[in-house]
């Protein structure tokens, strides 16, 4: 099994910074912008992009988690997912720019669930989409606004991101393993 | 990733942890509730069939609400006015309802175990729900009881949490009670110290094997100042013999009247199961009052259904 760092901690830190310019670039400015990550570590990048965020144009970083395990098409003949919180900010999201936050985009699957669980809480103005990892094979007619890194993969390569928070490193590894491993 | 389950049977089948995960499933879903669109798409083309061989109005709503909230659909089955007064059996009720495609089944029925008899047999292939069976259990009144314990002690603050160290007093009839059953198990699986109250007369006669400390004089208990005190209802459908001498013997000694109810700590919370007896179990002032979590053990009750039903319905099929 062969292991290759694709992105460290600089290049992450980096990757999150760019694409926080890119969000007031498109926003025009930082007003009703709503950040809200897909856990778990969406929520954590979601986390730091609103702290760069709130360094460029104070008041512009309101951030908040979706979760999506309720509305996933996958429930079935899978082990059971444990649902997380989900915070909407106080503001709501009505009328709001929401942009979503994970860490990889591969199938497009969980943004379609996220995009449904929205639905649930309100109605954006708009809906962007940033992601730390865009590595190919999509499922559905869903594309990133805002991406780290495109990282070509695949199929029975397996993306790892890691974040010091909860991984100890910031890291993006790609590891090759045997499809029949292959768990996404 | 927690494990799901298969059945919920008993209370005694979960471990700190599963019982951790399910109440932590459950806040999720209250969070639910206040949003714009309370529902969930999670169980769609789904089917959950409730069957109640017994009596309920709360149990039966609520389980019915949490499917419905979660988009599964509901079929209803009553004893009454059904083929089991015709003297159909609980394996051909089985059956039929198996025969008509389910999931799910939530079964309620006045024999202890019938829930369990209705998993181990081979007559349906869908998960088991125990919404009461006898004087057996009920585990969904103990989720439900710990997590509006939980929510009232801990708030916003209680994802996680267990209850060690809180002390639950039981109020009533016991002996009947699978309410009690279940709160007892869970509460002692989740840390917290359960004392039980009741006339000699209504005590179970195991209780000695029970991790519980017991008496039978209500205004000590109160003395001791309990974080809860919880108050059973007088199943006068089980008293087929004389267990007191006269209801208003049973509520001078063990009713919780409002002079009791005025000698409580500021903190202790007041719960019921429901449906009450006014004026025989509790007062109306001690219901009514701020210290009761009543109506919140009942909009618990929604949220502890949703995350069973989600538990025993996703997930594998391997």
């Amino acid at each position: 099994m062969l292991t290759r760092t694709v992105l460290q901690q600089a290049d992450v830190t980096r990757a999150l910074t760019r694409i926080a310019h890119e969000i007031l670039e498109s926003n025009r400015g930082g007003s009703d912008l709503v950040l809200l990550g897909i856990p778990t570590r969406g929520v954590l990048l979601a986390e730091r992009i609103a702290a760069t965020l709130e360094g460029l144009e104070p008041g512009s970083g309101t951030v908040g988690a979706l979760d999506v395990t309720m509305y996933r098409d996958d429930l079935r003949g899978q082990p059971t997912r444990t649902p997380q919180p989900t915070k909407v900010p106080p503001g709501g999201i009505d009328g709001k720019t929401v942009v979503l936050v994970d860490d990889v985009l591969y199938s497009g699957r969980t943004i379609r669930a996220a995009l449904d669980a929205l639905n649930d809480l309100g109605r954006p103005r708009a809906v962007r989409l940033a992601v730390l990892v865009d590595r190919g094979h999509r499922e559905l007619p869903i594309r990133a606004d805002f991406v780290g890194k495109n990282l070509p993969s695949a199929v029975a390569e397996r993306i790892n991101v890691t974040l010091k928070e909860i991984d100890g490193e910031d890291a993006v590894t790609i590891v090759g393993r045997h499809s029949s491993e292959e768990t996404r | 990733m927690s494990a799901g389950l298969t059945h919920l049977l008993s209370v005694r089948d979960l471990d700190r942890e599963t019982a951790i995960g399910i109440l932590d499933i459950a806040e999720d879903m209250a969070d639910v509730a206040t949003r714009a669109v309370p529902k969930l798409p999670t169980l769609r083309g789904r089917t959950v069939a409730n069957l109640f061989f017994e009596d309920s109005t709360r149990t039966r709503l609520s389980f019915e609400a949490a499917a419905k909230r979660l988009s599964a659909d509901v079929i209803t089955f009553s004893a009454k006015g059904s083929s089991v007064s015709k003297g159909e059996s609980l394996k051909d009720t089985a059956q039929t309802i198996a025969a008509m495609g389910v999931d799910a089944v939530v079964i309620r029925h006045s024999a202890s175990g019938a829930a369990r008899v209705l998993a181990d047999s081979n007559w349906i292939d869908a998960a088991v729900v125990n919404a009461g069976d006898g004087t057996h259990e009920h585990p969904t009144q103990g989720l439900l009881d710990v997590f509006t314990m939980r929510r009232r002690l801990h708030g916003a603050g209680s994802r996680g949490r267990d209850l060690d160290g809180v002390r639950v007093t039981i109020v009533g009839d016991i002996l009947h009670s699978r309410v009690a059953r279940s709160n007892v198990w869970l509460l002692r699986t989740l840390g917290a110290h359960v004392h039980l109250v009741a006339p000699r007369t209504l005590m179970p006669s195991g209780v000695d094997a029970w991790p519980v400390t017991t008496s039978s004089d209500l205004d000590a208990a109160i003395a001791d100042a309990p974080d809860v005190l919880m108050m059973l209802r007088i199943q006068s459908e089980r008293m087929h013999a004389a267990f007191f001498p006269h209801e208003r013997e049973y509520t001078r000694q063990w009713g919780l009247s409002d002079a009791r109810f005025a000698r409580l700590g500021a903190d202790t919370m007041v719960m019921h199961p429901g449906p009450m007896n006014r004026g025989l179990e509790i007062s109306a002032m001690a219901a009514d009052s701020d210290a009761s979590v009543i109506l919140d053990q009942v909009t618990s009750g929604v949220s502890i259904r949703m995350a069973v039903l989600y538990l025993v319905l996703s997930g594998g099929d391997e």
